[in-house]
Formats: C-alpha cells, sequence, structure tokens
C-alpha cells in the first residue's frame, strides 16, 4: 500500500503560486476593455428619496453610464427570500439592487455609476445629488421592539421581524422543581467578518454565443448562478460563475446578493462590455453583512450540587434592515444554547428585531459564539453563587461519552432537524485542558502576584458545535488519460481553507497517486454545478466525504482495468506511486496507461497511449468497443448527504494579566483542546483553529461595528473597526482529540468555525477572575475594552 | 429584432492628464504614463499588470500592498506613482528564484503553513524582506517578531505560523548562506 | 478609495517649493505622504494641487550639534530612529519613534511632514512640545524659527501659513542629569494613542530640579501639563507625587468621549501614564 495520506500534514499544493504573487483573485483578472462601477450610497439610515438628479454625474465624459431603480427594469425587484420560515412576519423584507424611494441603512445602494475607470466612476458619484427626508431611527435592540418605536418598515410593527420558540423537555417543571436559580443577561455587538479581500466582482457576455462569465468572490458558486439565471431569465448553463482566488470570506461572501453581484453582470449585458467592481474597505464596512448583535437572557434551574435541570433563554437579534437569510443565525444560537452539558429541559425564545443597519447574514461561529457567551456567562454565575469551582460545575453536567447518541427532542437545528449530538469525549477534554495548564499551580502564581499588586486571571470556556449539514455535495474523480494526473471536482468554493490539499488526499488514498498530481477544481460551474456551498464548517464533511465515495468507485475501477492489463485477478492489485502492481512482483501499469487504455479512442497521442497497447485491453467483453452500460475512461461520481449534523466540540482557557491602571489586558497563555474526529490533515485543522482563535480574540477585546445614534457607522475603517496585529494575538497551544463521527464514513467533524466560538467567554471569565480582589461587578458584554474595564473598575470603587 | 439604440463611445482611458512615469521594478526598468493621482498599487497592479501586490485597504492599515521601494518596505496604497518616478521597486513577483524556487522565506511561509487565503502574503513576505536587509541578524523572539509584523493584517491565519515561518525563513537563510 | 484628481509638481529647490504653493491656494506640500495620502483617498482631503517635497535634496540629513539635533524636514521615521548620534544625544527620540505607527510607516512617512501635520494624538508633536524643540519655516518673505510652544493650534493646524513650508526640526540633546520616559495606550500596537505622555525629569540630589511633561491624544493638540509639572518640580519624585502629578494632569484633558475612551476613562488613562512615565524617567535620571 502507499503511505496514506488521511491523517499526515502534507503541506498545501495552493501555496507556491500564492506565495509568488501567482494568485488570481477577481481584480488580478485582467479583463480587456473592462468598465468600472462604483456605487452612491445613503448617507442616511433611514429617510425617503426625495430625488436624485444623475445629470451632472451623466455629463462627465469618462462616464458610460449611471444606474438607479429607474432603468435597471425588471432588476428593480426586492430580492430573494434566501432561507423563508413561517415565523417570519410577513414573508420577510429583502432589499432591492438600489434603494426606489425609501433608504433603510447609511450604505445601502442608491446609484451604480460605470465608468472607465474607477477613479472616474468616484467622481462621478460626488456628482450625484439626492435629496433626503431623513426619518427618526432607533438603533437600541430593546427600544426598537417597544410601542412607538420609529420603524424601519411602515408595515412591520415593533420592528419585530421573526419570533420563534423551541422547547425540549418540559422547562417549567425543571424550574419548579430547582432548589436554586441564576439569570444573567448577556449582551454582544456588532461585529464583521472582514476578509483581507473585499467583495468583488466581474462580468463579461458574449453576445455571440450568449453566453454571461460571472467571476464573483462568492462562496457559493453554483447558487449564485441559479439567482442570476432566475433574476435575468436566461437558461442555467448559458451561464458560468466563477470563484477563483478568494481572500476570505468567514459567511459573509455567502450572502447573496449583495447588489453589485447582479447590477455588475447587468450591466456588462447593457453595455456590451467587460465590468468590474471592486468594494473597497469603506464599501465592506458599510454595505456588506454583519453579524453578532445579540441579548440573551437566560436562567438556569439548578440543583444546589450545580446539576442544572432546566433552561430558559429569551434572546433578541439584531438582523439588520433586511432578512434575506431568515433566522438560521438565531436558529444556529438557539440550538447550541444548551453547549456540551446533559440540561433536559429547554425552553427558547428568539425576537428578530429589524434596525436601520445594514443586513445581518452568518459570520464565522452564525450565533454560536453568542450562545456559548450566554450558557458559559451563566454557569460561571451559577458556580459562583454555589461556591463549587467553575470547571468542577462543567464536569457535573457533561453529557458522558456513554450517552450519545444524545437527542434534543423539539430543538431544531439550522438544518431542519433536531439536535442530536454524535460523539464526544467532554470530560476528558475538560481534564487535558486543566491538567496541562496546571490550573493547582496557577493559583499559587496567582496568590503571589496579588501580593505584588498584579492581577493575573484565568477563564474556560466550553462549546460545541454541530458541523456538516447537509443536505449534500458531490465528488467527481476522474484519470487524465494524457498525463495520469487524477481531476478531482466538488460544487464547494475555497478562501483559502486547503480543500485542495485535504480532497488530494482524499482521493489520492484511494487511487494511490501522490497528492501532488491530484489536479483539484472548484468555485467553477463549468466544473462542477451540482452541490450548494462552503459555509457552516461543512465543506470537509460533506464534500469531503463524497469525494471519497466517488474514489473508492474509481479505485475499483482502476483495479479491474489493471487487472485485465496485467492479466491477473483482482485481489493481487496494488494501487501506489500512480501505477497499478501486481502485488510481491515488479510488472505494473501506470494510472496514465489504464486511463488510455480504458477509452476505446484510437489516436495514440503520447506514449503513455503508445504503451498503453501492449498491455491486454483493460476491459474484456465481446461486442462493440464500449459495451452496454459502460463509460469510458476511468471516472466516477458520487454523492455524500449527511443524515444530520455533526456535532464537534472543544474547550479554550487562557491566563490573562489585566493593568487596572491604563485598563488593559495581555493574554499571557492560551490554550485550546478541540475535537473535530477524525483530522484529514492536522496542520490544516490547526491553521483553522489558531485562526478562529485570532478572530475570536478580535471579537473578544478590539472589533465592533459602532454606529452613533443616528445609526452611521462609526467603524468603517481599519483605523476604528480594530482588526488584532500579530502584537494583540497570543499564540495558543492547541491539543487535538479525535473522536471520530459515526454519520460518515471518514469519521469527521467540521472544524472551520470552531476557534472563534468560546473566546469572548474566556476573556470574560478570566477579567472576573483576575479583577475579582478590586471587587468588579460581572462581565456581561462582548467586546470587552478599556473603557469597560475602566466603567466596572469605577462602579466596584463607588460601591467600597 | 434590430437594436435601436446605439453604443455610446467609450473613451479607452480617463480624461485625466498622463504624464510619463520611469521606474525600475523588479530589475527592469519601464516607462508608462499615468494620471499623477493614480496610486502606486494601482499603477503596478494594472498598468504594468504585477498583480501579486493585493490592495486591502487603501488606507494604509493592513499591508497587503506593501513594496519595497528604493529597499525599503512601503505601502503602495500611500503613494503615488509619480512619486516613485526614477524609483527602484521590488514586489512579490520578483522574490523567487527565476527557475521559480522560493525564496527561503516563501519557503517557510509554505513549511509552516503561514498562509490560507494569500491575500495578505505578498506583503507579510515584502515586510520580511525589507527588514530583514535592514537587520541581517534579526531578534528572534516572538516579541520582536511580532512587533516587526504589526502592521500586516492577517484575518486567517491568526499570525502564529507566520511567526513561525519567519523564524525558519532565518533558520534556511543562514544555511544556505553557509 | 480613489483620490480626486489633482496638479502635481515635484520642485527641486525650496523656494520654487514656496512659489508653487503660493500659486494655488487649494496646493498642499507632499512629504512622506503618510497621513495626507490616506485623507485623500477618503476624499476627506482633496488639494488642488500637490507640491512633492521629495527631490529638494537640502530638507534631508540629520546633523547633531551645539545640543541640538537638526533634523532636515524630509528625512524619514525610520532614519532619524536608526540615527546614531541622534538617539545618543537623545535617547527619548528612539523611544518616541518606536511608537509611530508600523516600520512600513516610518520608511515612508517624514519627521516635518509629522509635526507640520500636527495631528493632536501623533507622537512627534508631543516631542517638540515636551523637549522644548523649534523649527524652521520658509515662505514667500524668507525664512522663521517658530517654538515648539507656538506651533501647534489645533488638531491638524499649525501656526504656519498656508505657502510656508517647514524646513528643519531641532530637538534639543537631553540636558544632564535627566531621565526621560514616553509612554503611551493604543488599543492595537501602532495606532494613535487614545494618551500619550513625554516626561523629562531633570535632577539635582534627590529633587526634582525641573520637569517638562507634555500629552498627546487628549485635546485638540500635543500640550505641556504644566501642573503636573509644578506637581514634581522641586520635589522628591516619590509615589506620592507621582500621583499628585497625575491628578494634576487630569484638568489637561479636554478630549470628547470616542468609540474606544470615555472622558472618565481617558482622564484615568492619561493620569496613569503622568505616574508610569515620571517614574521611569526618575530611574533613568539616576542611572
Amino acid at each position: 500500500m502507499s503511505t496514506r495520506q488521511f491523517g499526515e500534514p502534507v503541506q498545501r499544493n495552493a501555496d507556491p503560486g500564492l506565495l509568488k504573487g501567482e494568485g488570481a483573485f477577481i481584480d488580478d483578472i485582467s479583463l480587456p476593455g473592462a468598465l468600472h462601477a462604483a456605487f452612491v450610497r445613503s448617507q442616511h439610515a433611514r429617510a425617503k428619496i426625495r430625488s436624485i438628479d444623475i445629470s451632472a454625474a451623466e455629463a462627465m465624459p469618462d462616464v458610460v453610464a449611471v444606474y438607479t431603480a429607474d432603468n435597471i427594469g425588471a432588476l428593480d425587484v426586492e430580492l430573494p427570500m434566501l432561507i423563508p420560515h413561517p415565523c417570519i412576519t410577513s414573508g420577510g423584507k429583502t432589499q432591492r439592487p438600489l434603494a426606489r424611494d425609501d433608504v433603510f441603512y447609511a450604505g445601502q445602494c442608491i446609484a451604480m455609476i460605470v465608468a472607465v475607470d474607477r477613479y472616474a466612476a468616484e467622481d462621478a458619484c460626488s456628482l450625484i445629488e439626492v435629496d433626503y427626508e431623513p426619518l427618526p431611527v432607533e438603533l437600541d435592540l430593546e427600544k426598537a421592539i417597544a410601542d412607538g418605536a420609529p420603524p424601519v418598515h411602515d408595515d412591520i410593527p415593533n420592528n419585530i421581524a421573526a419570533h420563534f420558540v423551541q422547547e425540549s423537555g418540559d422547562a417549567d417543571a425543571a424550574f419548579a422543581a430547582a432548589e436554586h436559580t441564576t439569570t444573567v443577561r448577556v449582551r454582544l455587538e456588532r461585529s464583521t467578518a472582514a476578509p483581507m479581500e473585499c467583495r468583488a466582482v466581474a462580468a463579461r457576455w458574449d453576445g455571440v454565443s450568449g453566453e454571461l462569465t460571472v467571476w464573483d468572490s462568492t462562496q457559493a458558486t453554483i447558487s449564485v448562478r441559479g439567482g442570476l439565471a432566475s433574476l435575468f431569465d436566461i437558461d442555467e448553463d448559458r451561464i458560468r460563475v466563477i470563484a477563483p482566488n478568494v481572500g476570505g470570506g468567514f459567511g459573509q461572501k455567502i450572502m447573496m446578493f449583495h447588489p453589485d453581484e447582479i447590477l455588475v453582470p447587468f450591466a456588462a449585458m447593457q453595455l456590451d462590455r467587460p465590468v468590474k467592481y471592486i468594494e473597497d474597505r469603506v464599501e465592506n464596512f458599510i454595505g456588506a453583512s454583519q453579524e453578532r448583535a445579540q441579548i440573551h437572557e437566560i436562567a438556569l434551574a439548578a440543583k444546589k450540587d450545580g446539576t442544572v435541570l432546566g433552561l430558559r433563554d429569551s434572546f433578541i437579534h439584531d438582523t439588520g434592515a433586511f432578512i434575506p437569510y431568515g433566522i438560521a443565525i438565531a436558529q444556529v444560537a438557539s440550538t447550541s444554547i444548551a453547549g456540551p452539558y446533559r440540561i433536559p429541559d429547554i425552553w427558547v425564545e428568539m425576537t428578530l428585531v429589524y434596525t436601520p443597519c445594514v443586513q445581518v447574514t452568518p459570520y464565522r461561529g452564525c450565533g454560536r459564539p453568542q450562545a456559548c457567551f450566554a450558557i458559559e456567562r451563566a454557569l460561571d454565575r451559577l458556580a459562583d453563587e454555589l461556591g463549587i469551582d467553575r470547571t468542577e460545575i462543567r464536569r457535573r453536567n457533561f453529557i458522558g461519552p456513554g450517552e450519545f447518541p444524545y437527542k434534543r427532542d423539539g430543538l431544531l437545528f439550522a438544518d431542519g432537524l433536531a439536535v442530536n449530538y454524535d460523539s464526544g469525549e467532554y470530560e476528558k477534554a475538560l481534564d487535558l485542558i486543566t491538567g496541562t495548564v496546571d490550573l493547582a499551580g496557577f493559583r499559587k502564581e496567582q496568590e503571589a502576584a496579588r501580593v505584588e499588586g498584579r492581577y493575573l486571571g484565568f477563564g474556560i470556556g466550553f462549546y460545541v458545535e454541530g458541523t456538516g449539514l447537509g443536505p449534500y455535495e458531490g465528488g467527481h474523480v476522474k484519470v487524465h488519460p494524457i498525463t495520469g494526473k487524477v481531476y478531482v471536482t466538488t460544487g464547494l468554493t475555497s478562501q483559502g481553507q486547503g480543500h485542495e490539499t485535504v480532497f488530494a488526499q482524499i482521493a489520492a488514498d484511494q487511487v494511490g497517486c501522490d497528492v501532488k498530481d491530484v489536479i483539484f477544481v472548484e468555485g467553477d460551474t463549468q466544473a462542477h454545478e451540482w452541490g450548494v456551498a462552503t459555509f457552516a464548517s461543512r465543506a470537509a464533511v460533506v464534500s469531503g466525504n463524497a469525494i471519497h465515495k466517488a474514489a473508492v468507485k474509481a479505485r475499483a475501477r482502476i483495479i479491474a482495468a489493471a487487472a485485465n492489463m496485467l492479466e491477473t485477478d483482482e485481489d493481487s492489485i496494488e494501487l501506489r506511486d500512480g501505477r497499478a502492481w501486481i502485488v510481491d512482483g515488479n510488472r505494473s501499469v501506470s494510472l496514465a496507461e489504464i486511463a488510455t487504455a480504458s477509452n476505446p479512442l484510437r489516436y495514440a497521442f503520447n506514449e503513455a497511449s503508445q504503451t498503453a497497447t501492449q498491455f491486454a485491453p483493460a476491459s474484456t467483453h465481446d461486442g462493440p468497443p464500449l459495451a452496454e452500460g459502460q463509460a469510458p475512461g476511468i471516472e466516477e461520481t458520487d454523492y455524500f448527504s449527511p443524515s444530520h449534523a455533526t456535532w464537534a466540540y472543544g474547550v479554550h482557557a487562557a491566563i490573562v494579566e489585566f493593568f487596572p491602571d491604563i485598563c488593559s489586558m495581555e493574554i499571557r497563555r492560551y490554550l485550546c483542546i478541540h475535537d473535530c474526529g477524525n483530522m484529514i490533515n492536522p496542520m490544516i485543522v490547526e491553521g483553522q483553529v489558531m485562526g478562529g482563535i485570532g478572530q475570536g480574540i478580535g471579537g473578544a477585546f478590539y472589533e465592533r461595528c459602532a454606529f452613533d445614534d443616528k445609526g452611521t457607522p462609526l467603524a468603517a475603517n481599519f483605523m476604528d473597526f480594530l482588526m488584532p496585529y500579530a502584537t494583540e494575538v497570543p499564540d495558543a497551544e492547541i491539543l487535538h482529540m479525535e473522536t471520530p463521527s459515526p454519520l460518515n464514513p471518514l469519521g469527521i467533524k467540521g472544524v472551520g468555525e470552531a476557534g472563534t466560538i468560546p473566546v469572548s467567554q474566556v476573556i470574560a471569565s478570566a477579567m472576573e477572575d483576575a479583577l475579582a480582589p478590586l471587587g468588579i461587578g460581572p462581565v456581561r458584554e462582548s467586546p470587552m475594552s478599556p473603557d469597560m474595564i475602566h466603567g466596572l473598575l469605577s462602579e466596584a470603587r463607588s460601591r467600597r | 429584432m434590430a437594436k435601436s439604440v446605439l453604443k455610446k463611445p467609450i473613451p479607452p482611458t480617463s480624461s485625466d492628464p498622463r504624464v510619463p512615469v520611469t521606474l525600475t521594478i523588479n530589475g527592469e526598468t519601464v516607462t508608462r504614463e499615468a494620471s499623477p493621482r493614480m496610486l502606486l498599487s494601482d499603477f503596478i497592479r494594472h498598468e504594468l499588470g504585477l498583480t501579486g501586490t493585493h490592495v486591502g485597504c487603501e488606507h494604509g492599515v493592513c499591508g497587503c500592498c506593501t513594496v519595497t521601494i528604493d529597499g525599503r518596505a512601503g505601502r503602495s496604497c500611500l503613494a503615488f506613482a509619480v512619486q516613485a518616478d526614477g524609483a527602484v521597486i521590488r514586489t512579490i513577483e520578483g522574490v523567487a528564484g527565476e527557475d521559480g524556487t522560493l525564496h527561503p522565506i516563501q519557503q517557510a511561509m509554505m513549511e509552516c503553513h503561514a498562509l490560507q487565503c494569500g491575500y495578505c502574503t505578498p506583503g507579510f513576505v515584502m515586510s520580511m524582506l525589507s527588514y530583514l536587509d535592514e537587520t541581517p541578524q534579526p531578534d528572534l523572539s516572538d516579541k520582536a517578531i511580532r512587533e516587526m509584523l504589526s502592521g500586516n493584517l492577517c484575518r486567517c491565519t491568526g499570525y502564529s505560523n507566520i511567526v513561525k515561518a519567519f523564524r525558519r525563513g532565518v533558520e534556511l537563510m543562514n544555511a544556505t548562506a553557509d | 478609495m480613489k483620490p480626486a484628481l489633482f496638479d502635481y509638481v515635484a520642485p527641486e529647490t525650496v523656494e520654487a517649493a514656496v512659489a508653487a504653493l503660493a500659486g494655488d491656494e487649494t496646493a498642499r506640500p507632499l512629504a512622506g505622504g503618510q497621513s495626507l495620502i490616506p485623507t485623500m483617498n477618503f476624499r476627506l482631503s482633496t488639494p488642488g494641487r500637490l507640491v512633492d517635497l521629495g527631490k529638494i535634496e537640502s530638507l534631508r540629513g540629520i546633523a547633531v550639534e551645539n545640543g541640538s539635533i537638526r533634523v532636515g524636514a524630509m528625512t524619514r521615521h525610520r532614519e532619524l530612529e536608526a540615527h546614531g548620534a541622534a538617539n545618543a544625544a537623545n535617547p527619548l527620540i528612539g523611544e518616541v519613534l518606536d511608537n509611530v505607527a508600523h516600520i512600513a510607516i516610518r520608511n515612508r512617512g517624514t519627521v516635518g511632514g509629522s509635526i507640520a501635520h500636527a495631528d493632536s494624538a501623533a507622537e512627534l508633536p508631543c516631542l517638540l512640545v515636551a523637549s522644548g524643540g523649534t523649527v524652521s519655516v520658509q515662505g514667500p518673505d524668507g525664512s522663521r524659527e517658530i517654538a515648539a510652544d507656538d506651533l501647534f493650534r489645533f488638531h491638524m493646524t499649525t501656526t504656519l501659513d498656508q505657502t510656508e513650508i517647514l524646513t528643519e526640526v531641532r530637538i534639543p540633546a537631553l540636558p544632564p542629569a535627566t531621565g526621560y520616559a514616553f509612554e503611551e495606550f493604543a488599543r492595537r500596537r501602532g495606532d494613535f494613542a487614545l494618551a500619550g505622555v513625554c516626561t523629562l525629569l531633570t535632577l539635582e540630589g534627590s529633587v526634582c530640579r525641573e520637569a517638562r511633561i507634555a500629552a498627546c491624544g487628549i485635546g485638540a493638540r500635543p500640550i505641556r501639563l504644566a501642573a503636573a509639572e509644578d506637581a514634581l518640580r522641586g520635589r522628591v519624585v516619590d509615589e506620592d507625587a507621582r500621583s499628585e502629578a497625575g491628578e494634576a494632569a487630569k484638568e489637561y484633558m479636554t478630549a470628547p468621549a470616542d468609540t474606544q475612551a470615555s472622558v472618565a476613562y481617558r482622564r484615568d488613562l492619561l493620569a496613569a501614564l503622568v505616574r508610569r512615565t515620571s517614574e521611569t524617567a526618575l530611574k533613568r535620571a539616576g542611572r
């Protein structure tokens, strides 16, 4: 057998090109004659548009076209409601590509300019006169749902976009039986994915063939194609959507449609010229999807020994001015709320609120960081109130390794199926982290530091993550007859997760070739047209298993053909080093020869096709060259459709030093134990986790999409939105556990979002621990900040 | 049905005045015309076609567009192409060997899995190379490396592997030099 | 985020640059561009003409003489940071520059540009005020000297005329028996500080003979914290004295609340930085 590639830290196939500047991100693609788009965006959060004067802009010599809602024809509609749900008020509001009569957030697109270059397009933007009648707004989530609050949408009372309750067991009974109850209120603020490459789209219309090519920095090429075909009323086969290299997505690029994704192809068809729109950083901060703002009021019903009997959580979720993604984020939050804990009786209520801000759609974590912050903060509080150690209370409530599958009937996850944890070793993970951090030793160090007037704290947070949702993905494996390389496709897109390497590992294991000899293609509807998209930590699980299944079938065909060619039986064939060998012999045939011989074409293009003729035929049958039901070549396709989500989990801990005089902190040590089932490539898994932690640190202490009370974004650049540098993110000690998932052939779980989830909890928990001697009150908000620490310390001082 | 609307003539370039800019980039001296307001980043990417230099914020915070200008790392989004008239520029395309062999820093970035989406990567590499040029025997402590790397944002990696890659790259360079 | 169109000139002499500025009242000098170009990319600034000072050789260079460090306005931050003699004469320079943005910005940003830009949170203006430096400027009517205390009016505004160019910055060498410290607090490394304090303490025995303390980020311009200086001058700089100085500093905090800091926090932060820097300066003065 070849050395198994699955599980090895194989270096990435994508790296050499990216390192040499050979990546092809959207704006790197040269489209001769391309025109450039820029948008006029609303200056107001909520206003009526009295008039738009485009005459001065239109008269500019470098301007080719100016579009408003009045001249985009059939596109002047409310965009698709992607994930409808019966609980959504009046079916839900979605935005129009360009505002008509009303604007609903500062940053909303009002007009699109197409000009010879982006400089000229921006010049023209500043010449468009929009006459607004500003309307009152309410940014505070709780005030926004009160009677009399100014409405975002006139026909939606109290700004309630959706209201939904999920129940598992009998929470009322649990609370009636409780010996102790704890209620905490936590709040998380708005944040954004801020990928390094902003969003971008380019389009070219070929009027001769009637084909539209769209390059889109999207996470969902296939869905974009479907949507465009529908909006433009063109056959899907006439539209090709390509996501080439994409510079990070983190959920923001799953959202469709951002207006440019429709208007740029529209302009390309109208003007018969390629058109590019390269979103700039300010536009990304004001016009691209955001996430995170929620307020939870969570109550735990417990016994005196810390056993949690029941949970009630009522939360408000900010959905922004529109709700194209339905209740997905809130639903994920509601179903993650009980974490790894047994808690049998759960009642959770969600209220989604329209606010005059850019729409909210999933950002890495998608409701899980919020849910984790709520349950973990509550559990810390319960532990403190009952006088139980914060780690011990978790131990007392874990679902045990023998209790899987553990189902929460009544809690429906984002896939529409009941929450059903498939496997895990939660207590073992907790033991591993407390042992590694040497908690007892730390407590002594903390004591000694306090004597010196230094404030060290320990924080911990546990999370679970439903990953790998369906409905399905496909895998396609083909052996190229000319080169013998293995061509693998799936319907996903990549934003740097290393798909081209991990999927190559999976395929290489079956066909017995080098990982570098796998050509992997995704993000191109012409290469693979059935599938869903990259989101929700699902790529490895769903496409990985689909590719595995297809590769297993390809392997069988290779072996059958090789056995015929080498005139032996199939059991005597082994695949390695890109060849099929007779076991214990020195005779072999290459993959190229096998693929060539499997195709009854008579041209001998190259040496492989000539040498293939020296062997016996790949197929032994009578009749025509291709037998009835037989396909040429070595090519297989298969699909994987998971029965339900598979639940990964992990625990993070940190030792943090706080400096009360300047109200800041330094993370001295950060630890992470995680379990995503079998790891395809531990190097890449660790990279995903560390990256998630970095984003989590940003979310916990630095990043906030702030608005003033008029709804004007205050953090619309990298000076005000504080994405951390290397100086702010600590190194993390990452330890792996591998509890296989029973739900898929490879035993894997997703890992893409894991790292971000518990970080705010860990820092909050550490802050309370460190500053306890100064008498600070509980930490209930994220992100934390020096200003917030100052507030807690001042409050504590005034109490003393 | 015949098209009733005639196509509007589209000028090949904007009506901005254009001035000649001569500079040496990755060893080659070139002259192109550019509007005085064209940012150096756009000039490198779209006039010269060297698209490995990326643009992430256009206000000098993210570092994606870092190139070396007269031997020192600088933001190409915070310079006008006309300012670079007569300058010597190096971009990511000028880092690997002519046969495509990765520079030790690039090699180390790959070995240490120091890139994911790869968008910020050229900026990091150029910052590292400029620093090494200035400081051939750098302090390899975590603190010092992170300090040096501050000024380049990465959203994917959480930085740890980039820190390791710098250390590994210096090791590889020293090994080559021996 | 592309700048509006402007007319570009790159004169080779200061005189020609002054003339180019005088010809257009919307003209602005372009030095390193690290502050100006971002504002142009945001279109917050749309000068009709940019007068690039990059080709004027006479504006470059560093000289240490007669107890003063003379820095040509177009000298890059990083050149001054790496200049051995300048840092030997006044090690506060390196300590301050280490906090200015990031290496790639310091490679391009110029000393004169930063001072003339006069961002109220910037470090170099604070250094100039604390150390009692001066600048030379040249205009249509010749050149003149401006003391640091008379240079900064308010955020991004100096007492220079639109037609004048800052040509040289002079920073006094560190006086004998003087300890120094600069410390700032920024949310992220390299950001403009929420507050920064530059402290110089000259000791006579164990008593502070002279104290010079200036702060940035706390008001409309870099400002001397005279009351804090008074709290230290003539005293042993013990913990009580440092606390008093910190308390005294708070009255100078006039910045409004922003997304990063409330007024109350910034006042306390300023006090903490005064305490911290005076402690460090004291230790260094004793060496």
